[in-house]
């Protein structure tokens, strides 16, 4: 097993399989009556999060609670941040703390890696800027490969701006590990530059992907990360671009459609498509937390320096 | 080159052969019964890897004896462990319960070997939080002492006498394609 979860391409197929493996059997506690395991007595997890955030802490929160771990949940606005401290003084303030891991959401690509050559415990990348969001890889293979029985040999479109976004790259990296065959689909100005290096392939039309794809992942525009215009105006965004019942009814009879959060609708999916039985959105947040539950457990669980 | 064979020597011997260690099945089935009387309410829970088909082995006795459907899961304990800092985390193994849980049951816990009895701790741990059963016994292929807690199997296949260094291999056909119970020492 890994030391830290800082990228999804830090996990080979083997650790991958094992991860969702473990997160199926938590997902059983889901079901339970007393929904708490005590496999992380004693063990301390601080969420530190420099950006906004529901979906990812809440659920990393609740996936520590779970396993019975101390939670210091820290939120960048309202402390010592503000007041100009750095990355490397809050982590070692952290650690002084007595940090067994430390869960990361931090603006800059690469803040993660730096936070792990400074601590002595575990980090888990929560989303670094534009780079990776590594749980969010996972959880999303997790819905895939309950929802439709493997990831072998499926082909993922992920569509819309795939620029900006983190979950994007690790679900690249994490999918092609895995076997399924991802396309990429967004206009040429939402495509990354070297995005050819990337183990997928790409198209700008997304009506031509969908009678072949097993999975639609919807990206949201991060319009807070755009300091330029990338397309003309939103409406011509969502008519190239965004998921409408139409569109759906392009894609074959079991394929699935998800969404990372938060969606804006209207925008890159329409309101009846988000909420239709292929829509695996809601699924996606309570599978994070039995997801979030097996990587805490097989990074923290076990034998520690 | 010719193999040295002190491999062989070191592999211990055999404490139960197949046709044994099937009659020892039966006994511990007709014991259930009798002391359950007829195995009214039960349920067998095994503990992974091996407690499980011994589990369904014990509900398939039972059904073949009395004609009765005794319910046989799985309950891991992976997560309640108490050793996994000193030995790492290992993967979590599968729980299946009755579809109607197990309060009220008298629940029968089944394993391979009784050694120190933390893994029964964890089993009774893991249980509480699972439901509130009626009663809980515990049920073992072999019990080979050295106990570090103050746990006992109400019903035992064989017990046998061990030192430290040696250990005891259970193997059944459904996990190792064989059935037997062997006495091995450990280098």
């Amino acid at each position: 097993m890994i030391t830290h979860l800082l990228s999804a391409a830090d996990l080979d197929a083997d650790t991958a399989t094992l991860v969702l493996d473990t997160a199926a059997e938590m997902a059983s506690l889901a079901g339970r009556e007393v929904k708490k395991l005590p496999t992380l007595r004693g063990r301390t997890v601080v969420n530190l999060f420099y950006e906004d955030s529901t979906r990812t802490r809440i659920s990393f929160e609740a996936a520590a609670k779970r396993l019975s771990a101390d939670v210091i949940t820290f939120s960048a606005k309202g402390s010592s941040v503000s007041k100009g401290e750095s990355l490397k003084d809050t982590a070692l303030t952290l650690q002084a703390m007595g940090a067994d891991a430390v869960v990361i959401r931090h603006s800059a690509s690469g803040a993660p890696h730096r936070l792990a050559n400074w601590i002595d415990g575990i980090v888990v990348n929560a989303g670094d800027g534009t780079h990776e969001h590594p749980t969010q890889a996972l959880l999303d293979a997790y819905t895939m490969r309950s929802r439709l029985g493997r990831l072998d040999g499926l082909s993922v479109a992920i569509v819309g701006d795939v620029l900006h976004s983190r979950v994007a790259r690790s679900n690249v990296l994490l999918l092609h590990t895995l076997g399924a065959r991802v396309t990429l689909v967004g206009p040429p100005t939402l495509l990354p530059v070297g995005v050819d290096s990337w183990p997928a392939k790409t198209s700008y039309d997304l009506d031509a992907v969908l009678p072949d794809a097993d999975v639609v992942m919807m990206l949201r525009v991060q319009r807070e990360r755009m300091d330029d215009a990338y397309f003309p105006s939103v409406r011509e965004y969502s008519r190239r671009y965004g998921l409408d019942t139409v569109r759906v009814r392009k894609l074959p009879e079991h394929a699935i459609v998800m969404h990372p959060g938060p969606m804006i609708r209207g925008m890159e999916i329409s309101p009846d498509v988000a909420d239709s039985p292929r829509s695996t959105i809601v699924e996606q947040v309570a599978n994070g937390v039995s997801v979030r539950m097996a990587v805490l457990y097989l990074l923290l669980g076990g034998a520690h320096k | 080159m010719a193999h040295p064979r002190a491999v062989d020597s070191a592999a211990g011997k055999t404490i139960l052969s197949g046709t044994e260690l099937a009659r020892v099945v039966d006994r511990i089935a007709h014991q259930i019964l009798e002391k359950t009387e007829g195995a009214r309410e039960c349920a067998l829970l095994g503990i992974p890897t091996r407690g499980v088909p011994l589990a369904r082995r014990l509900a398939a006795r039972i059904r073949a004896f009395e004609g009765i459907d005794v319910p046989a899961g799985a309950l891991d304990i992976t997560l309640y462990r108490d050793d996994l800092r000193l030995r790492g985390t290992r993967a979590v193994g599968p729980t299946n319960l009755p579809p109607d849980g197990i309060d009220g049951r008298q629940v029968i816990l089944v394993d391979d070997v009784l050694f120190s009895g933390r893994t029964v701790r964890a089993a009774l741990d893991a249980l509480k939080d699972l439901g509130r059963p009626r009663l809980v016994q515990l049920a073992v292929l072999v019990d080979r002492g050295h106990r570090e807690l103050p746990i006992r199997a109400d019903y035992v296949g064989k017990n046998i006498p061990t030192a430290l260094t040696e250990s005891v291999r259970v193997l059944l056909t459904e996990v190792d394609g064989a059935d037997e119970v062997r006495l091995e020492a450990t280098s």
